[in-house]
């Protein structure tokens, strides 16, 4: 008996490539398909959705420019601290710069800040820089603290789940942004006695601190869910009856099915973060002067836009592209993931 | 009300795999899960009694069905043999070695003897990972390390569950329902296995890839001969396969014998319930003409295992029930006229035949009344 088995099949579609799944193996010039991971699949998915691609790379952009800041401010000649306005004389008048449009010149390419005289374009940049690196910095511990008790609340059940349970419910009741102006300050003082200057990395610890507080709890519950799932799945089982330790079973059974909400989320949880650390500095109690930073420009221009609008302008553009951008490219990647759940 | 010359028929033990020794040994095993409610603290208020003081035995090479209806523990207990579950009460021995409530330590060295096969093959691959890594993760974790290489071992494995050694780096979503269930199986044996616990291994398959796997399953046991625990929900998929059989209903076996007792002399009312179910065609080598065959159709469904009832669990749908059912508990034993190893939980036990009756027992009051309707606008019909 030759079994049916010994020929390829494309089963009716498992993969959710859709009619396009069978153009994609005619494109494959009648070669045979070859083992592609779900990973693979999602990948092949991901690059046909051209507004995923589109964001994908203007996100890409986003964080190299934060990360190639030092190298972008050599190119350009100036840094984010000198104060051009007050050192050159005539570029400000009664503290607005004297050309139009904010001061927009060849040398000052965003134009240069009222008062203070410094550069736009490098107070941008680096601000985004800062922003970035905090967003990430509380998305990478909020998403392994949300990993580690979501899959534990799964997996182990019963007491373990009710626990974590109650702590999300109870961390989910809290008014986030009220939370977040009141308690950085007294996070602060916990620290650093109130007499004391706060060292900036101080600051940015603080701030870590509290957005993670109150930053990892759905998707701590959605991993949990998944997990739980999971749990009940007969591989499980098959792994338990070949003796796997409940280590090996979470690391290799579990966490790689469990990738897919992770990343979704991820591309969701990452621009809320901006939005908020934004959020805080234009409420005051984000980073203070010198360290430049993207949410205090906003705030800085609330002063000014009555005779500068222009200084508004470069930032908030870029916030907005920044936020619309990174949610379409979450929206691609879960349909990229999920194809069945596609809009 | 037994034939006598039954107990001449000596029963016909298959003799490809001899009564080896005892592999597995249940004894009063009983699973109930607790049913927790209230608020804010959960409290036990009552349990699903899924499995429930049932006694079994494999031998070494032997294949040992268990048929029930869905819902009747099947799984439970195969859950329990293979220790995925803990038992509530019971004892399971593994060759001297008591594994009732054996952690997962002191499971290690019984482990690669007891493997099992699952019934969907579409939750019993991990989708993340390669077939390759599938059939090898067993070795992996048990640091089996093969002649010649773990993945030549995996393709040698693949190869004999009868699929191409190439597909070793494909993955589970790249199979037909049939090639995962060789997938599964290659993973069960890669740990070359005394027993294997297959739970319903074909339900879920197309019927005419099922007689392929059972082909294979078939195979396979004759030449590793590995015992086998074969669940299935009817009498048909077990018949060519197993030498012996139980039948379960409602947490309890209520018949276990060799194949020829169960399927040619059943005494207990379900078993022959059973086996009128089965379609003809399946289950018969034609030595029995259809019309010879009693016709049993049950009504009603399998009563809630959280509240069974009284005496024998059968009793609300048996057509031989009497007051003493529900007052006692029928033992499963040998009883008169039956032939050694063929024991039945019955008080009242039905002929050890399945002939047709002088007339069929059709208690679903639906069926009833369509067969009564029949013959009356035929009637009509001449009549006009
Ligand atoms: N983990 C569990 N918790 C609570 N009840 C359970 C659990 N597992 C099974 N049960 C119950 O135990 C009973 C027996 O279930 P089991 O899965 O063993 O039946 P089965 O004979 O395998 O049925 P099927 O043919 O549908 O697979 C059922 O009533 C089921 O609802
Ligand atoms: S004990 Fe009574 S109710 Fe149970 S199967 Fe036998 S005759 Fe039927
Ligand atoms: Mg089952």
């Amino acid at each position: 008996m030759t079994s049916p088995s010994q020929t390829a099949v494309t089963q009716t579609d498992p993969s959710g490539l859709g009619p396009e799944g069978l153009r994609k193996v005619k494109d494959r010039k009648g070669g045979e398909l070859v083992g592609r991971s779900p990973g693979q699949l999602m990948w092949i998915r991901f690059k046909r959705d051209r507004t995923g691609v589109i964001s994908g790379c203007v996100v890409l952009a986003f964080f190299l420019i934060g990360l190639l800041a030092p190298l972008i401010s050599k190119l350009y000649g100036k840094d984010p601290y000198t104060r051009y306005g007050q050192i050159t004389p005539g570029l400000l008048v009664n503290g607005y710069p004297a050309q139009p449009n904010g001061g927009i010149s060849a040398e000052f390419w965003f134009g240069i800040e009222p008062t203070l005289g410094r550069d736009v374009f490098m107070q941008l940049v680096y601000g985004i820089r800062t922003t970035l690196y905090l967003s990430v910095a509380i998305t990478l511990v909020s998403v392994l603290t949300a990993i580690v008790l979501g899959v534990a609340a799964g997996y182990f059940g019963g007491r373990v789940d009710y626990f974590i349970g109650r702590v999300i419910d109870l961390l989910m009741a809290f008014p986030n942004q009220l939370f977040f102006v009141a308690f950085v300050p007294v996070v602060g003082a916990i620290f650093v006695a109130p007499e004391d200057a706060m060292a900036t990395w101080m600051r940015c610890l603080i701030l870590i601190l509290v957005l993670w507080f109150l930053g990892w709890m759905s998707l701590a519950r959605l991993l949990r869910g998944t997990t739980l799932s999971l749990r009940e799945r007969e591989f499980i089982d098959a792994a338990k009856v070949s003796g796997a330790s409940p280590a090996r079973i979470i690391r290799r059974e579990l966490l790689p099915n469990v990738m897919t909400p992770i990343l979704v989320q991820t591309t969701y949880m990452l621009p809320s973060f901006v939005t908020s650390i934004a959020g805080l500095s234009f409420l005051g109690v984000g980073l203070v002067e010198p360290t430049p930073d993207w949410g205090r420009m906003f705030a800085n221009a609330a002063d000014y836009y009555r005779n500068d609008i222009t200084y508004l302008f470069f930032p908030g553009i870029a916030m907005v592209l920044f936020i619309v951008v990174f949610n379409l490219l979450g929206d691609s990647v879960r349909d990229a993931f999920d194809p069945k759940r596609a809009r | 009300m037994s034939a006598p010359e039954d107990a001449l028929v000596p029963a016909p033990r298959p003799a490809a795999a001899g009564p080896g020794e005892v592999l597995l040994t249940a004894r009063g095993l009983t699973k109930h899960f607790p049913i927790m409610a209230g608020f804010p603290f959960k409290r036990r208020v009552g349990a699903v009694q899924a499995v429930d003081g049932i006694d079994l035995t494999v031998h070494s090479g032997e294949t040992f069905g268990l048929v029930g209806e869905s819902g009747c523990g099947k799984s439970t207990t195969g859950r329990l043999l293979t220790r995925l579950l803990e038992p509530t009460a019971g004892s399971i021995t593994y060759r001297d070695r008591d594994i009732t409530h054996a952690g997962r330590k002191e499971l290690a060295p019984v482990r690669s003897e007891i493997q099992m096969i699952f019934q969907d093959p579409y939750s019993s691959l991990n989708p993340r990972q390669t077939v390759g890594t599938i059939i090898g993760g067993p070795m992996e974790i048990n640091g089996i390390d093969p002649e010649g290489g773990r993945e030549h071992r995996v393709r040698e494995l693949l190869e004999i569950v009868g699929l191409n050694p190439e597909h070793y780096n494909r993955f589970p979503h790249e199979f037909s329902g049939g090639q995962r269930q060789r997938i599964g199986v290659a993973r069960a044996l890669a740990l070359e296995p005394k027993l294997i616990v297959a739970d319903e291994p074909v339900s879920a398959l197309d019927v005419s890839i099922q007689a392929q796997v059972v082909n294979l399953l078939q195979e396979l046991q004759r030449e590793l001969n590995i015992a086998f625990l074969f669940i299935a929900h009817d009498l048909a998929i077990v018949r060519h396969f197993s030498q012996r059989v139980a039948v379960m209903y409602l947490g309890k076996i209520v018949e276990v014998g060799d194949r020829d007792s169960i399927y040619q002399r059943p005494r207990h009312p379900y078993t022959h319930a059973l086996l009128s179910a089965v379609p003809e065609a399946r289950l018969l080598d034609a030595q029995e003409e259809a019309d010879d065959r009693e016709r049993i159709r049950l009504a009603g469904d399998v009563p809630s295992p959280i509240n069974p009832p009284s005496g024998c669990r059968f009793r609300t749908r048996c057509w031989k029930a009497r007051d003493k059912c529900a007052a006692e508990e029928p033992p499963l034993v040998q009883i008169t006229g039956s032939v050694g190893g063929h024991l039945t939980a019955c008080h009242f036990p039905e002929e050890p035949t399945t002939a047709a009756r002088d007339e069929d027992i059709v208690l679903d009051p639906a069926l009833a009344a369509i067969e009564d309707a029949v013959p009356g606008p035929a009637a009509a019909d001449e009549g006009s």
